[in-house]
């Protein structure tokens, strides 16, 4: 099986102390009093909690559900009872707390029931759905939510799937010996990723450093009659750099701008197909981890602890010498000193470091850089580290980018390697946290200036609408007035002519007309009395008179009917009628003051 | 010399012609200068300048009314930035310095009276009359506006605290300050 390997620029070979903590088998760590499981452990949103305080919670419970598709949901690492859902020191460089659910394990360590799906009978959406929910993240350090990694690109099919077992950081050796104890699970899980990005090849790069675990995937691969390769490749730091690993599978070079997927390349940690398989083979979601305790020890190994664990119970397991000054989690070239021992293990805890003044002895101070050039030389990324470091010491941003800060991978090669002692990394660290914050307040005055001129526009509108509205209402007052004169003018003309009509009409039906004739005539003389200040009064009014002589009108082109059948008697009683009221009409135009006001508005 | 008047006669027509088609082609719209110092601008919008807007500020600075350091919520960094832009000299700014800040409402002493939302230049109040107001915490610039407006003073300005989103790296050179 012969495999053509290639090589990356630059790289250090540091001494790797691996040794001592590969002895002993992976140890069960032991519960701890108690559990903070933060829930911001990945990349990407934080989860909700979902659990409250004073509940109770088995070992694999949902504790924090995935906030979005860039998110990974978060589980109870053993059965107990939820103390608080509070503000806890976070694990990170920073020291600062981040919100975690504190656990106090019940000592029984009771699962949630656990169900096994079998993948290859799901549709791909529901199988990373799946590893979503049960935390899969890449477990390498990156904490990437590793669904989100296993969708193909459409345009680009994968054609290899590498598999990370390089560990090249000094002291770790958890992927190891997961590789050594566990190669069976890996190489199961290596076969869910395999079918979801339908890849073409499957390589597992592991340092030559690590024969044990080359040895042992070799037989898990061949047990399991797949048809992966397990290369070998030369230890280098940073060989398990995920661009690094593939250039030496692959001999790809994965550029600035693009992702290895562009190129039909996807990359995923030992650790993370191991997780994979756990969850959909097994039903268990991402509780636990294995951590490498070494360096100033008594006893380095590597443990199995549960998320959430203390470092300091857990630094009790490796018995730390006397004169352990400084704790450093992650490796010696990435790692950052752990702010305080009470933080927690969490999924980015692959190797914790006590440190003594003699192992680690405090960095000599910083000298002026004379532009030797080392760093370029080891720079796996090609860059130029002295000419970064110009520029974000000058805080001279800008530059930085034009030379490619943000391709950095702060493997801390240029760091190890600088004659005159200068923090590189730090640097670079530093001008990369001030980009993005200048980045976050650019947006926030971008948003704001929006809203400032979105708000302007606003009240412009509202302004112009209030005065258009104005307008209007003083536009329909004038009109008002032209209608109520116009009104008058009708009612007045009504007025006149009702007498006569009603004079003549005598075949109207009874009731009604002479109650229209009485309006028509007690408004006739009113409107003069109304002043114009009463503009809205006159126009109801003057509306009432114009209904009222349109039904009269009505009234009047109907012609009385059945009349002809009428007998003497009741011709005779009609005539008398119509003769009594026309006397009362005639009473009425003489005298207008007895019908009142209100009677006509009836 | 009849040639020659003509000649130049002829290249001045086709130079101006083209003169004059560049400058309707390519106008300018607005002043750039002025967008360029905006765009330094803290867009916090809060007259602390004594213009009633970073756009006015901006303005003034470019017609060279107003002088570079009047802007306290951009800084120090921002006067650099504008010296930079404009080539001025840099000067110590003319207001105090202070951290980013927020603005908090007591939500149990608001008794509902809109003042503050209408005087928020950035819309980042929400609530109605005789409801409850509450600002919205990412969209406040922290330009003490709605401050004054409120009748109970149940307003508070409230540095934003460092957390996991907003830490930095530290600048790994340690500077020497001389003791006060």
């Amino acid at each position: 099986m012969l495999q053509r390997l290639f090589h990356f620029k630059g790289g250090v070979k540091p001494q790797t102390h691996k040794a001592p903590s590969v002895q002993q088998p992976i140890g069960q760590a032991p519960l701890p009093a108690r559990l903070y499981v933060p829930l911001h452990q990945s990349i990407g949103g934080v989860p909700n909690p979902l659990v409250e305080v004073g509940e109770h919670v088995a070992k694999g419970q949902l504790i924090g559900g995935a906030d979005g598709w860039l998110s990974a949901a978060v589980h109870a690492s053993t059965s107990g009872t939820v103390l608080a859902i509070e503000e806890h020191l976070a694990a990170h460089p920073s020291g600062l707390p981040t919100l975690t659910v504190v656990i106090e394990p019940d000592g029984r360590d009771e699962w949630l029931a656990r169900t096994p799906v079998d993948y290859r009978a799901l549709p791909p959406e529901r199988v990373r759905e799946l590893l979503r929910d049960a935390g899969v993240v890449g477990l390498g350090g990156a904490v990437f939510p590793s669904h989100a990694k296993l969708t193909a690109a459409a345009a680009v099919p994968v054609d290899e799937l590498v598999i990370n077992g390089a560990e090249c950081e000094p002291y770790m050796s958890c992927d190891d010996m997961l590789m050594r104890e566990r190669g069976e699970e890996i190489v199961r899980g290596i076969a869910i990723f395999r079918d979801l990005l339908a890849a073409r090849r499957v390589l597992i790069g592991i340092e030559d450093n690590k024969p044990e675990a080359v040895a042992a995937m070799q037989q898990a691969v061949q047990r399991l009659g797949d048809d992966y390769r397990v290369v070998a490749v030369p230890t280098r730091y940073p060989a398990g750099g995920a661009k690094q690993l593939i250039r030496v599978l692959t001999g790809k070079e994965v550029p600035a701008s693009k992702r290895s997927t562009d190129l039909g390349v996807q990359c995923f940690n030992v650790a993370t197909a191991y997780t994979a398989w756990r969850a959909l083979a097994c039903g268990e979601p991402v509780i636990s981890r294995i951590v490498t305790l070494a360096g100033n020890l008594e006893q380095p190994r590597n443990w199995e602890v549960r998320l959430g664990t203390p470092l300091r119970d857990l630094l009790a397991l490796g018995k730390p010498k006397a004169d352990s000054s400084r704790y450093l989690m992650g490796g010696p070239m990435m790692g950052f000193e752990i702010p305080s021992l009470d933080a927690p293990v969490v999924k980015a805890t692959n190797c914790v470091i006590a440190a003594s003044p003699t192992m680690f002895p405090p960095n000599p101070p910083e000298m002026p850089c004379i532009r030797c050039g080392a760093c370029a030389d080891v720079c796996p990324h090609e860059l130029q580290p002295f000419e970064l470091y110009w520029f974000a010491r000058a805080r001279n941003f800008g530059k930085t980018q034009e030379y490619h800060i943000f391709d950095c991978i702060e493997c801390g090669c240029c760091s190890y390697v600088c004659p005159s002692h200068i923090p590189l990394v730090q640097y670079f660290r530093f001008a990369k946290s001030e980009i993005w914050s200048r980045e976050r307040e650019k947006n926030a005055a971008d948003a704001a200036k929006a809203r400032f001129e979105l708000r302007n526009a606003r009240e412009e509108r509202e302004l112009a609408e209030k005065a258009e509205r104005l307008a209007r209402a003083a536009a329909a007052r004038a009109a008002e007035k032209k209608v109520a004169s116009v009104a008058e003018v009708t009612t007045a003309a009504a007025a006149e002519a009702t007498p006569a009509t009603a004079a003549t009409t005598t075949t109207e039906p009874a009731a009604a007309a002479p109650t229209v004739d009485r309006a028509a005539l007690a408004t006739a003389p009113e409107p003069p009395l109304v002043a114009p200040a009463a503009d809205a009064q006159a126009l109801k009014k003057a509306t009432i008179v114009a209904a009222m002589e349109r039904a009269r009108a009505q009234r009047e082109a109907v012609q009385p009917k059945n009349t002809e059948q009428f007998s003497a008697e009741q011709k005779r009683q009609l005539a008398a009628v119509e003769v009594r009221r026309a006397a009362l009409q005639a009473e009425q135009a003489v005298s207008p003051a007895t019908a009142t006001p209100e009677r006509s508005a009836d | 010399m009849i040639l020659t008047i003509a000649i130049m006669a002829l290249g001045a027509l086709v130079l101006g012609a083209a003169l004059g088609y560049a400058s309707i082609k390519f106008k300018v719209e607005g002043d750039p200068l002025v967008d360029k110092i905006e765009a330094i601008l803290p867009q916090t919008q809060c007259g602390q300048c004594g213009y009633p807007g970073c756009k006015p500020y901006a303005t003034a600075i470019s017609a060279g009314e107003a002088d570079i350091n009047l802007c306290p919520p951009g800084g120090m960094d921002g006067v650099r930035k504008l010296a930079d832009l404009l080539g001025r000299e840099v000067k110590p700014l003319e207001a105090e310095e202070t951290p980013k800040q927020v603005a908090i409402i007591d939500e149990q002493t608001c008794i509902g009276c809109t003042l503050c939302i209408q005087a928020c230049p950035v819309d980042a109040i929400v609530g109605a009359a005789k409801q409850m107001h509450t600002i919205v915490e990412p969209l406040c610039t922290g330009c003490e506006l709605c401050v004054k407006p409120c009748p109970v003073e149940c307003i508070t300005m409230e540095p934003i605290t460092e957390n996991l989103d907003n830490w930095k790296w530290k600048y790994p050179v340690i500077e020497i300050k001389r003791a006060a």
